[in-house]
């Protein structure tokens, strides 16, 4: 199945294309963590995210080489049962011109919508260890997953890393609020670490594999812990440390069937919710001694 | 099996769930406790957002409340009048509960505040039940005099007396009342019952006949639980119905389980039991405050 797919994203490069909304531009980098660097004048334009990409470039001086790519499902849907999700992500790069010399690399990014949070710190007070010190972070994704053709640190150059917010330090934003503690880097360093440990953040160096330097595939894993959301899987082509493209399609995580409703009863109609729980709990209490007093006297 | 919970937003084994019900019905239908006490730290260690294991638990509560209210209002061991005295004052400190509880989520408290709670109360409730199951046991090998009934004590001088004919009292209503707000913070902060506090503060404080003592409780209980749910519910969007669905079907076999299973063993060896067991309870909880934690730092994610 995998393999048809491939070779479909090979053949039909158009087809694949259509299942994704276009090639990225960041937008402004807002005031983060990482200081704006200067911005060199040779630095490639993508056309706006926003606006289907034509086939053909707009620009006077086109890309020599556009990345084309689908993904296995462009929606993931949360039902009773689910156990997380594995999403293959394939592609191919469009040339126009023979194959450039150089080592070409390819970055795949899933990245979930982002939440504020607050990071705390346990300090000993009397003894006992108490939430003492926080770090406000304006926004965080609550899922990013980077697959790698090779170390990330070889293949993208840092500049770049600021421009499009790959790497996993980049991608938290703003603080928010002013910082109460002296030195916030053990706090932003805390929470990769624990996301990393529960699976939320991920980093999978040469998970990326890429055939004769055209065809690429790598398979995603999305934990059963998920948050819904409109996620966005992000494609980058590199040469010698620098993206000369990039593109990007949304997978929209949705809860489904039960758990939708559950879900929009409790936070639309709050009330019914709380009475309907209280009847499940109600009914249970009253039919279990009831129907164990019937079994008692049979 | 896994099951994802749509308000937690969790993934957890369904079993693991059921079992954990089970276990705590057991425990119910053995001692005669409502178990709330023990689901909620549970929850706690299987990795349920505390905000949620609270709410959910209290909902699980009213499950198992309803079915021994029931079993009690049959054999006529409920004082109405005292109950709507201890609820009144329950329902008020509920909604005080639901507050606190809401300004400590903000200020990253929550968690310590409710295990403070769990180890002072467990640690006192499990001491006092060991002194005096231990005592039992020894007075059964050397029977002594009858205790009174009650002793008069300042309880009986303060002012607004009513009749609670049904326990054979005449009382002032304030003591009822604050021992029901207290219970209903209890409620609401640590998503219990509460049986395990009112229970020997009716003997002891109030003076009521043993008999009655239980099913009034668990008369209030249901309500003060029932509404404590609600206001999580509607103000905070804590319960999570299908976490309490499997909790309860657990836990209402379970109970009848232990029901059975008490029925044949000794009562002064299963409170020695259940003192044991809440005292263990107790000190992990403990432990996980004294201890220096393996991760200093936690998140917590801020609206949705």
């Amino acid at each position: 199945m995998r393999t048809l797919a491939l070779i479909l994203a090979l053949a039909l490069p158009d087809l694949a294309l259509a299942q994704g909304t276009g090639s990225t531009m960041p937008a402004q980098p807002d005031a983060g963590l990482i200081p704006p660097v200067d911005r060199p004048e040779n630095w490639p334009l993508f056309p706006d995210p926003g606006q289907p990409r034509s086939v053909v470039s707009p620009t006077a001086d086109p890309q020599a080489e556009q990345v084309v790519a689908g993904l296995s499902d462009s929606s993931v849907a949360i039902t009773t049962s689910f156990d997380g999700s594995d999403i293959l992500i394939y592609g191919a790069v469009r040339r126009e011109a023979p194959v450039p010399e150089g080592e070409l690399d390819v970055i795949v990014t899933i990245e979930a919508p982002s939440q504020p949070l607050t990071i705390w710190k346990k300090t000993r007070r009397a003894g006992i260890w108490v939430n003492t010190d926080r770090v406000e972070v304006g926004a965080a994704p609550s899922y990013y997953a980077v697959a790698t053709t090779g170390p990330l640190d070889q293949i993208l150059l840092p500049d770049w890393d600021n421009r499009y917010r790959i790497s996993l330090p980049r991608v938290l934003r703003a603080f928010e609020g002013a910082i109460e503690v002296e030195n916030s880097v053990p706090f932003t360093e805390a929470l990769l670490r624990i996301r990393q440990q529960n699976g939320h953040y991920l980093l999978e160096e040469g998970a990326v594999t890429l055939v004769d330097d055209t065809l690429f595939r790598t398979d995603i894993r999305l934990p059963a812990n998920l948050l819904e959301g409109d996620y966005r899987a992000r494609i980058f082509l590199l040469r010698e440390g620098q993206v000369i493209d990039a593109y990007s399609a949304a997978i929209e995580v949705r809860k489904v069937g039960l758990e939708r409703w559950l879900y929009n009863l409790a936070f639309d109609q709050p009330l019914l919710y709380g009475l309907m729980s209280l009847a499940v709990a109600v009914f249970a209490g009253w039919g279990a001694s009831a129907a164990f007093r019937k079994l008692r006297r049979a | 099996m896994q099951i994802y919970l749509p308000i937690a937003e969790v993934s957890v084994n369904a079993f693991t769930l059921m079992g954990l019900g089970g276990l705590v019905g057991v425990m119910s239908g053995l001692f005669g406790v409502g178990g709330g006490f023990l689901i909620t730290p549970l929850l706690f260690f299987i990795g349920i957002p505390p905000a949620i294991a609270v709410a959910t638990g209290a909902n699980q509560v009213v499950a198992s409340s309803v079915s021994g209210v029931l079993a009690h209002m049959k054999r006529r061991t409920v004082d109405f009048r005292m109950g709507g005295v201890l609820l009144a004052g329950g329902l008020a400190g509920s909604g005080l509960g639901v507050l606190v509880f809401n300004l400590l989520q903000r200020i990253g408290k929550v968690e310590l505040v409710v295990q403070l709670c769990y180890v002072v109360f467990l640690g006192l409730i499990g001491a006092m039940m060991l002194q005096e199951s231990l005592r039992a046991l020894r007075r059964a090998r050397l029977p002594s005099a009858r205790r009174r009934l009650h002793q008069h004590n300042w309880v009986h001088r303060l002012p607004l007396k009513v009749k609670f004919r049904a326990s054979g009292l005449y009382i002032s209503v304030i003591p009822p009342l604050l021992v029901g707000v207290a219970v209903g913070v209890l409620a609401a902060i640590m998503g219990v019952g509460g049986g395990f506090i009112m229970v020997p503060a009716m003997i002891y404080l109030l003076g009521m006949p043993t008999k009655v003592v239980v099913g009034t409780s668990l008369f209030q209980i249901t309500f003060v639980t029932a509404f404590t749910t609600l206001m999580h519910a509607v103000s905070y969007n804590t319960v999570d119905v299908m976490l309490a669905l499997l909790l309860i079907l657990g836990g209402v076999v379970g109970a009848q389980i232990g029901t059975t299973l008490g029925a044949r063993l000794r009562a002064e060896q299963l409170r020695i039991l259940l003192a044991l067991l809440v005292l263990a309870v107790c000190g992990k909880l403990a432990l996980d405050l004294f201890l220096t934690p393996d991760e200093l730092y936690s998140i917590t994610t801020r609206s949705r």
